[in-house]
């Protein structure tokens, strides 16, 4: 199945693009966040949450068909 | 209450009308933090008539603040923001009460501050305070309007509003220190606070007059550079909720920097190291450990075996400690710390760092 990936704030910068495509077998969250921080080294030791469709999952949430995820970073700027 | 033309414009809408008037006349809210995102929400907030509202922030006005702090000008250089906000807020519009505290918010001032108000808006700039406002707000019981910016992006939400999510709900781990770089690391759009502490402005409005849709549970997004937006629903998470209500017992002693990473252990430059005096020196490394910095006459201690020696030194004694890279040194000071040594310090870099100096100076 296909997912589109979305990545916010310095998340942009580490993967150096905004979003992408991703083919994928169903999954958790955390393998998700596995192959893309594999595809991604720069994700590695980045803090984010995980929105599926636009709600927010934990790591074990699954993702069984085509998809919209993003990452969100926290941000602490005011 | 009385006909006030100030606010014919708002009042004439249906949706919010004298009733509507009365109850922001009757609402307190306070602000935390006067700077990119607290100045507009402090501006729309005074000029809409909520009776009473609260600022906190210890930081004076730099000149680097004037493109987005647009409450600033330069004569208010150098002043208290908290004050320099209150003046000029007084102009905008004196009909309503203002209290300025020009003070840091902290665990001992929090709760009470907070009891004071209805609605908390936050509008701070580092990740401790963030987590200090949301437990906080849990404590008081008070919702929080929050909103935050890194460089041309934005994020607002409401959070701790009728059984809905609370700020750890989204985020409940702190980033490791030093991870996320501030506005003053990495710069930032003036306009973007603008725009996301208009809508912290709006929702806080909105709270108070019982209007639209709040963003209650819903993290907002906008990015200036694509001005694309997105929502995302957030669930409320009991253990995040119940990790702030526990803090409820010994809030005041509890050390957010901590919970966040942040040290407080106070370093000190290699340069400096050399011109210091009465210090004594504790070089921590192990006996083989190369190059030595005998310029320094320091005491020989390896970490594993601090604890017998620290036994024989008084703790008023200036203490600077380093090993190879500023890593064990760091330990060795926390170690020092806990057995209530006064002052302490290590350095940065540790002995590379201070080789590089010795060498200069011998040359």
């Amino acid at each position: 199945m296909q997912l589109t990936i979305k990545y916010f704030g310095m998340l942009a910068e580490a993967t150096s693009v905004n979003e992408e495509e991703v083919q994928t077998e169903v999954c958790s969250v955390s393998q998700l966040v596995k192959k893309l921080k594999h595809q991604h080294p720069k994700l590695s030791d980045k803090n984010f949450k995980i929105a599926v469709d636009q709600k927010l999952v934990d790591q074990n949430y699954m993702i069984d068909s085509k998809a919209e995820i993003a990452l969100l970073p926290p941000f602490a700027g005011g | 209450m009385n006909f006030n033309p100030r606010y014919h414009r708002q009042v004439i809408l249906p949706e919010i009308g004298t009733s509507g008037q009365e109850k922001l006349n009757a609402a307190k809210v306070l602000v935390i933090g006067a700077g990119g995102l607290g100045c507009p929400v402090l501006q729309y907030l005074t000029a809409a008539g909520i009776g009473t509202i609260g600022i906190i922030d210890f930081d004076t006005v730099d000149i680097s603040n004037l493109h987005r702090q647009i409450l600033y000008g330069n004569s208010a250089l150098g002043m208290n923001k908290a004050l320099a906000a209150k003046h000029r807020l007084e102009d905008l519009n004196p009909d309503i009460t203002i209290n300025a505290y020009p003070e840091k918010l902290t665990t001992k001032n929090a709760v009470s501050l907070f009891s004071e108000y209805d609605i908390i808006v936050d509008g701070t700039d580092n990740f401790s305070t963030r987590y200090l406002v949301n437990d906080a707000c849990v404590i008081a019981k008070k919702p929080l309007v929050y909103g935050a910016i890194f460089k041309f992006e934005g994020q607002v939400a409401v959070f701790n509003y009728q059984e809905g999510p609370t700020y750890r709900c989204l985020f409940p781990e702190p980033p490791k220190a030093g991870s996320v770089p501030s506005c003053s690391e990495i710069g930032v759009l003036g306009v973007l606070p603008g725009i996301i502490g208009s809508m912290q402005a709006n929702e806080t409005l909105k709270i108070i007059l019982h209007l639209g849709n709040i963003l209650n549970g819903i993290l907002f997004t906008y990015d200036c550079l694509t001005a694309q937006s997105s929502s995302f629903s957030i669930p409320r998470v009991e253990s995040e909720v119940s990790k702030a209500i526990a803090n409820a017992k010994n809030f005041e002693t509890i050390d957010y920097d901590v919970f966040c990473g942040i040290s407080k252990i106070s370093e000190i430059n290699a340069r400096d190291a050399f011109e210091m005096n009465n210090i004594l020196f504790i070089d921590v490394r192990e006996p083989h450990e190369q190059p030595k910095i005998d310029n320094l006459n320091p005491d020989y201690v390896p970490l594993g075996q601090l604890q017998q020696y620290i036994n024989k030194i008084d703790k008023k004694q200036k203490i600077v400690v380093f090993c190879q890279s500023g890593i064990r040194s760091k330990k060795a000071v926390e170690k020092l710390l806990e057995q209530e040594f006064e002052h302490v310090s290590h350095v940065k870099g540790g002995a590379m760092a201070l080789y590089e100096f010795q060498t200069i100076k011998e040359v």
